[in-house]
């Protein structure tokens, strides 16, 4: 389904395709008219998405139809062989993970996956975490840390799931244990935001050596509606509240919050998913290499020295 | 009509500064209306002696309830916070800042320095949730993290009081950010076996809960307070059912194994010293009783609504 914004793209892409089989159909040649129009929405594309609003960039990171972390999971990797539960309580399908090979080098993976239909955004809860994802996730983190593996995280996630059991369960809790479990990994940690980077649901699994993050994804600390619902006390003033909290890629990439920003096809991720996992891939090995050299202590401490550096204040002259 | 209705109907008679000191003298408990002689309140670090209401406790008074009497030594207070995200909703960032700096007195919502407690070294941070309330920007995210470290470098237990919303809005994933530089930041201090401590006030929700607060070696709670990731609005918006009586106290936590004791302010003194100094094996410190003055004037008689000018 295309967002309120590509519709006039789409309508010209359906105008385009209609005269092409008209072209076929019928005896009149069309290649003038055809090309003409191509190059019309050549143009409308470039237009739009070189001036994307923020919000907008937020209906990108949240389409449908963009790939989720099973999709790039399935395309980058090879041999994956899902894990499933926490050993605790129970399997949270909001956050998948388990062993795969990148170009051959076994790594431990981990996603947070939101359903890519409505009965699965229902079984995933709509990526929304509860404790036990997270208490998963973290057995997946000491397998990678026990077996000497890298490990690679996929960030899409609304944000933590707010509801009575997770709270009951010690959600603020789990979060916690995540973080601190991340910032002791002594094997390479690339972590990719790849569509939406919910506060500390997000960060449950963000702690690493690398934070990458794709063109049209964002990441903040609070929801764009939430924020507008406490500010304005209305959550129809997030695009509002989306411009005024910098959540972009582009934006957190001035603050340091994320190493790399990687290029999405033109239109966006979902319009051609081949193409921007193919572009992950390459920077998860680029990453990847990098980190490689380093033995493990000094894993910890680049990944300790990259978060020390985060924040923004200045000193008060004595 | 009963009496007490048909006072409350009066228009206010009371102005601020004349004879009549009353309202300064007297408040009344939120929790049981008792009332409470508010001298007796403070001595008695802001319980309710009816029925032990914790009153919030503002970081002084906190501090001075806790260490050794003198000891204080604030390390905190070196940076200020700017506004990286040139962040405007109803009024600019800036502006909520320059509010909370003239209401507190501070540069952020942490407060943070050296004492002793029964003579043990210890670092304490300690969270005013009257500076924006208690929320984690740069600034506090930077503070706690130094204090974490000068702990580590002078070998120094950390007690750590939390009362925040979380982490800041208007700081964007920077505050974010915090949660994870300052759990960084304490592992240098488990490595030297250098204790951190908890106590969670009310509220403690969020980013804070969920990151420093939650992981101390030992997580002690104040009655009552609210805790926990979600805020109970949201969690209400999200369910569509009304939360369970006590839901996200601290007593809510205890029971569900989150928290290690639920603990009267009273004894935190006491308590805390006596936990550091077991964590360090060292002897057991004498702990000097905070003094609590007794003998309060009685009510008025009456009672409140007894007298008018």
């Amino acid at each position: 389904m295309a967002l309120e914004f590509e519709k006039p793209i789409t309508d010209l892409e359906t105008r385009i395709a209609e005269l092409k089989t008209y072209g076929v159909t019928s005896a009149v040649d069309m290649t003038e008219e055809i090309a003409l129009l191509e190059k019309r929405l050549e143009r409308l594309r470039l237009e739009t998405f070189s001036t994307l609003t923020r919000w907008q960039r937020v209906q990108l990171a949240r389409a449908a139809g963009r790939p989720t972390a099973l999709d790039y999971i399935a395309n980058i990797f090879t041999d994956y062989q899902e894990l499933h539960g926490d050993r605790a309580y129970g399997e949270d399908a909001a956050i998948v993970g388990g062993l795969a090979r990148l170009e051959g080098r076994a790594v431990i993976v981990i996603g947070q996956q939101k359903g890519r239909d409505t009965k699965e955004n229902i079984a995933r809860n709509f990526g929304m975490a509860h404790p036990e994802g997270f208490r998963k996730a973290m057995r997946l983190m000491d397998m990678a840390d026990k077996f000497g593996l890298p490990l690679i995280t996929l960030v899409d996630t609304p944000g933590a799931y707010p509801g009575i059991a997770a709270e009951e369960r010690g959600q603020a809790w789990l979060i916690a244990q995540s973080i601190q479990k991340m910032t002791r990994l002594r094997v390479p940690v690339i972590c990719t935001v790849i569509g939406e980077g919910g506060s500390g649901g997000a960060l449950a699994v963000a702690v690493g050596n690398r934070v990458l993050i794709l063109e049209n994804a964002v990441y903040s600390t609070i929801s764009p509606e939430s924020c507008a619902a406490i500010i304005w006390r209305d959550a129809k003033e997030a695009e509002k509240a989306a411009e005024a909290m910098k959540l972009t890629a582009r934006d957190l990439e001035k603050f340091n919050i994320v190493d790399q920003v990687i290029t999405e096809p033109k239109g966006g991720a979902h319009n051609d998913p081949e193409a921007a996992m193919q572009n992950l891939k390459t920077a998860l090995l680029e990453h990847l290499a990098q980190l490689e050299g380093l033995d493990e202590s000094a894993l910890i401490r680049d990944r300790a020295a990259r978060f020390r550096k985060l924040g923004v204040f200045e000193e008060i002259s004595a | 009509m009963t009496l007490e209705r048909f006072f409350r109907r009066r228009p206010p008679q009371q102005k601020e500064g004349t004879s009549d000191d009353l309202p300064d003298l007297w408040g009344k408990c939120p929790k049981c209306n008792a009332q409470v002689y508010n001298k007796e309140l403070e001595q008695n670090l802001r319980v309710c002696p009816t029925c032990g209401y914790h009153h919030r406790m503002p970081v002084k008074k906190r501090l001075e309830g806790l260490v050794d009497a003198g000891t204080f030594e604030q390390t905190s207070g070196k940076i200020r916070a700017t506004d990286p995200l040139e962040f405007v909703d109803t009024e600019p960032y800036t502006a909520r800042l320059e509010r909370s700096r003239k209401k507190t007195g501070r540069e952020g919502a942490v407060v943070a320095g050296r004492a002793t407690m029964g003579g043990l070294k210890v670092m304490l941070c300690v969270m005013d949730f009257e500076f924006n309330g208690g929320s984690m920007g740069s600034v506090e995210g930077e503070e706690i993290t130094r204090s974490m470290e000068l702990a580590a470098s002078e070998h120094r237990a950390l007690i750590l009081v939390a009362a925040s919303g979380g982490a800041r809005m208007q700081e964007g994933a920077l505050s974010l950010m915090q949660m994870a530089k300052t759990t960084f930041a304490l592992e240098e201090l488990a490595s030297l076996r250098l204790p951190y401590i908890t106590v969670l006030t009310d509220p403690t929700t969020g980013g804070v809960a969920a990151s420093f607060a939650a992981i101390g070696d030992v997580v002690i709670a104040e009655p009552d307070a609210l805790i926990g990731f979600a805020g109970q609005r949201v969690i209400q918006q999200t369910v569509r059912q009304n939360l369970p009586e006590g839901f996200q106290r601290s007593e809510f936590y205890e029971k569900k194994g989150f928290i290690d004791a639920v603990i009267d302010r009273r004894e935190h003194r006491e308590h805390l010293t006596q936990l550091i100094a077991m964590l360090t094996n060292q002897p057991r410190p004498e702990v000097t009783a905070l003094v609590i003055q007794a003998d309060p004037p009685k009510p008025p008689r009456g009672g409140l609504f007894g007298r008018r000018g």
